[in-house]
């Protein structure tokens, strides 16, 4: 009777069932609202913002990068057509610092030019963290439709990856997988636009770390899906953090050879019909992605070296 | 960077400038090279344009390119219109041997770079030079094969020719 009296008195006479639902409230408010200030970080979409001449002056830092620490290969990029606008879908691996983006984007701006128009959707909280503003000027934009669209209507190349954070954060068992989550944007997106739709197949990516889960549970548990957009909350072993939780702050990479192979142009409507089935598009392009993905896996001698 | 290698080629100048003049047979003697395609009216001569590329590390890098500088049988010289800096020259030079017979000294240089990229600029640049230079000599010995085991070949026909006309 004393600690029910204690309680009471602690929580101003009200009952602790009331108090525990006010605190519930409180942290939903909380994390609402710092949901809604990072949402509010997004910038909109200026594909002005790219700056071809801020890329060109960064090419050799990116080959460093690219040729030394991941001993990168791109093969096959003259498939991609010359000109006009066309719609790259690549597996994205490596967590939330992404090494297969840094060697495609290297290696397709030296092969066609900076002068080339190129954007790469990201995840929105990608461009509204701090410190990462700069990929702006290398023509990241935030993921969504209205922005792939002006993209495309611009005539530039876009580079998308339908699996986004669901298959960045696969564990590193499933390396040699490709995974989109059944996300079938990117064909409607080729179709509205009557754009060659080319496959960009990379491995390597997810031997960067040891990415032991999605933690799709938990993204789900704390209501990351309906805030932020997050399918995820991953964990993984990376440098320097050691049990890294979320990767919200990246990691540093373990230095992965990372290989790429781009596949010839997809013609949908020549290929499927003038109104091509999804399902089979979308079966069609992962096969396809995943078969080269096991020859490159087979190429593959040993983790990490390559 | 700059980069030059040369080699001596037994053969004439005019020879060897056959071959270097044809923007169409590159790809047979050029290493590490991936595209060398005309994009302008005119295959060659001053103004030609062509696409070229060259694989260095993880990058193919090169651009669209003029030609600025064409005396026949001695000089040939490039400049960048986009993609990285770059300038780049054949020359050959008409040598005379002890039995009476010439050869061709020609050598190949490549100035490239990123105007504005700073110290990452300089220190790619360390580290691509050894590998541009590798592709600059290999491209000048698979020239000389080629041009050598061209002109042993006229010769034969030559020879053959004679001898057909001797005989009849």
């Amino acid at each position: 009777m004393e600690a029910t009296a204690a309680e009471a008195a602690r929580t101003n006479g009200r009952p602790p069932e009331e108090e525990a639902r006010d605190q519930s409230n409180l942290v939903t408010r909380l994390v609402r609202g710092v949901a809604s200030q990072l949402q509010r970080r997004i910038p909109a979409a200026d594909l002005d913002e790219r700056d071809p001449d801020y890329i060109r002056e960064n090419l050799p830092a990116a080959w460093l990068l690219s040729s030394l620490y991941f001993r990168g290969e791109v093969r096959g990029l003259g498939n991609i057509p010359e000109d006009g606008p066309v719609l790259l879908v690549g597996n994205h691996s490596g967590g939330n610092v992404t090494p297969d983006t840094t060697v495609f984007t290297l290696a397709y701006c030296a092969y066609f030019g900076v002068e080339r128009p190129f954007y790469q959707l990201a995840h929105n909280l990608v461009l509204s963290m701090p410190g990462l503003s700069f990929l702006r000027k290398y023509g990241t934009v935030a993921a969504s439709p209205a922005n792939a669209q002006k993209a495309l209507s611009a005539g530039a190349a876009l580079l998308v990856y339908p699996g986004g954070d669901w298959e960045v954060h696969r564990p590193t068992l499933d390396r040699n997988r490709v995974d989109f989550n059944r996300r079938k944007g990117f064909i409607r997106l080729a179709l509205e636009h009557d754009v060659p739709l080319v496959p960009v197949v990379s491995i390597g990516g997810q031997e960067t770390a040891l990415f032991l889960s999605r933690g799709d549970r938990l993204a789900r548990l704390f209501g990351l899906d309906r805030m932020f957009r997050l399918k995820v909350l991953p964990i993984s072993l990376a440098l320097p953090w050691g049990l890294n939780i979320g990767d919200m702050l990246g990691h540093i990479p373990l230095p992965a050879k990372i290989t790429i192979e781009v596949l010839p142009p997809i013609y949908l409507r020549e290929e499927f019909g003038p109104e091509p089935d999804l399902d089979e598009v979308y079966d069609h392009v992962t096969r396809l992605m995943q078969d080269t993905l096991d020859a490159m896996a087979a190429e593959r001698r040993l983790p990490v070296l390559g | 960077m700059r980069v030059a290698e040369s080699i001596e080629v037994s053969a004439p100048p005019e020879v060897v400038w056959k071959v270097i003049s044809d923007p169409t047979r590159y790809l047979h003697f050029l290493s590490g090279f991936t595209r060398w395609e005309v994009v302008s009216d005119e295959p060659g001569g001053c103004g030609a344009r062509y696409k070229m590329l060259m694989r260095v590390g993880s990058a193919e890098v090169g651009g669209l390119i003029e030609v600025v500088e064409w005396v026949p049988n001695r000089e040939l010289a490039w400049t960048s219109i986009t993609g990285i800096d770059q300038r780049g020259r054949w020359r050959l030079r008409e040598r005379p041997r002890d039995d009476g017979t010439v050869c061709t000294w020609v050598e190949l240089r490549l100035t490239a770079g990123v105007a504005g990229s700073g110290l990452f600029g300089w220190l790619a640049e360390q580290f691509a030079a050894p590998t541009v230079r590798g592709h600059l000599r290999r491209s000048l010995q698979q020239l000389k094969r080629q041009v050598e085991h061209e002109e042993l070949r006229a010769r034969a026909a030559a020879r053959r020719r004679a001898r057909a006309a001797a005989s009849s």
